[in-house]
């Protein structure tokens, strides 16, 4: 099944945390099969645009057009949203019962991440980067065109990171597009891959 | 449907995991109840005249240390995130998890009254009214709860701020289950509170899922 084509259009946004405005007059654009490396000093507001595109966040100003619509987007926040008392597979199934996926689908993204071996476990046994690839099999379990990823880099080790550019390199050229923040490049290999720094 | 479902599932299963986060809750209700009996004389024909206070606000504080934790486990590992996001209305994802934790903490509730009654030596004639008003009611204190729960999740501290918020709005509930019973054990009839009851919850069935997704949204703002 072919991803949904889109043409994310951002113009002119602030967006506002508390009393502080973290940034102003914001013009940016991304289609599919495009990825958006976005960096910039801690509290320059990567986390806040990222949540204002997601929607759990309201701009301050300005406009976000062009968002792919039904089951249009992955969010990969700071935290892993698993549940440390149920397994990892429990924990996947759960998603994607809630979003209306199949079930079948988690074995595949979990082999993919190199994890399937664990699903039984719990996932306040696992590792940080064992958690993060669980977390990451959830965009697998069910395509969609535009991943928002929040440093996903956190806790993977070499292999992790190598695993990491492979599953955004194959999701762009399946024509889905991705903004990633991240304080460390992007691993090596990745191609068509777009840098912007947020300033305060 | 489904969505309800996984919700229902999820917190069924978390809850067969960790027991003690509701049995706890149930043995303060049972000591809070009998404490109360112990602390009268024995056979006092008082006690039977505040049975029904006595375990109408014994469920209402047993429910109360619950509530803290409904909606804060899952916004500090970042699951109310992707609720908000997921395809599923978070209205019906949020009514799910009241549902759930009426099962979990109400309900017992429920099947506990009647014998703790007897405990408190409520006469026979009193526990319908009391069974029937409890039954109506902790959903009430679920869902009510829940809102006020969802409203201060983002909130340090918010443990102290819960009972404050919870216990004026849920006064009317108390003061009708209460009255119920005494309306029962005095011949008259309790339908009249009961049915009161009974609007309240599809109230809160009705508008507090919504008002609680606004809230838990808000959290993010």
């Amino acid at each position: 099944m072919s991803l949904q084509p889109f043409q994310l259009e951002i113009r002119d946004l602030a967006v506002r945390r508390g009393p502080r405005m973290l940034f102003e007059r914001l013009d940016l654009s991304l289609s599919d099969g495009e990825i958006l490396h976005l960096q910039g000093a801690n509290g320059a507001g990567k986390t806040s645009l990222l949540e204002t595109l997601a929607g759990l966040r309201r701009p301050a100003s300005g406009q976000v057009l062009g968002l792919p619509e039904e089951r249009g987007l992955h969010w990969l926040g700071h935290r892993n949203a698993l549940n440390l008392s149920l397994s990892v597979l429990e924990n996947l199934e759960f998603w994607c019962g809630l979003n209306g996926a199949s079930t079948s689908a988690c074995q595949p993204a979990l082999e993919r991440v190199g994890i399937w071996k664990l699903r039984h476990r719990l996932v306040r046994t696992l590792s940080a980067g064992q958690k993060r690839r669980a977390a990451l099999a959830r965009l697998l379990a069910q395509r969609r065109p535009l991943w928002l990823l929040d440093e996903p880099l956190d806790g993977l080790d070499r292999q992790g990171l190598e695993l990491f550019a492979q599953l955004l390199g194959e999701h762009a050229a399946g024509g889905g597009g991705a903004i990633v923040t991240s304080h460390q490049p992007l691993p090596a290999g990745l191609s068509g891959v777009r840098n912007l720094v947020l300033s305060r | 449907m489904n969505a309800a479902l996984a919700i229902l599932t999820r917190e069924l299963r978390l809850a067969l995991r960790s027991r003690m986060d509701w049995l706890l809750p149930l043995l303060f209700f049972v000591m809070v109840v009998l404490l109360f009996g112990l602390g009268a004389r024995p056979n006092d024909p008082v006690l039977a005249g505040f049975a029904p206070s006595i375990l109408w606000v014994g469920a209402l504080l047993s429910m109360l240390l619950t509530l803290d934790r409904l909606f804060r486990a899952d916004y500090e590992d970042g699951t109310l995130e992707q609720l908000c996001l997921a395809e599923a209305p978070l209205a019906l994802t949020v009514g799910a998890k009241l549902t759930a934790h009426w099962l979990l903490t109400g309900l017992p509730l429920v099947l506990l009254a009647a014998p703790l009654a007897v405990a408190l030596q409520l006469p026979v004639a009193g526990l319908p009214a009391l069974v029937w008003g409890l039954a109506l009611g902790t959903p009430v204190l679920s869902f009510v709860g829940g809102f006020a729960a969802a409203l201060t999740v983002a909130l340090p501290r918010a443990g102290l701020l819960l009972p404050l918020l919870v216990l004026p709005l849920l006064a009317p509930v108390l003061i009708f289950g209460a009255g119920a019973v005494r309306a029962a054990l005095g011949g008259l009839d309790a339908a009249a509170p009961l049915y009161f009851l009974a609007a309240v919850l599809v109230l809160c069935l009705t508008l507090v899922p919504w008002a609680a997704a606004a809230a838990l949204r808000n959290a993010f703002e």
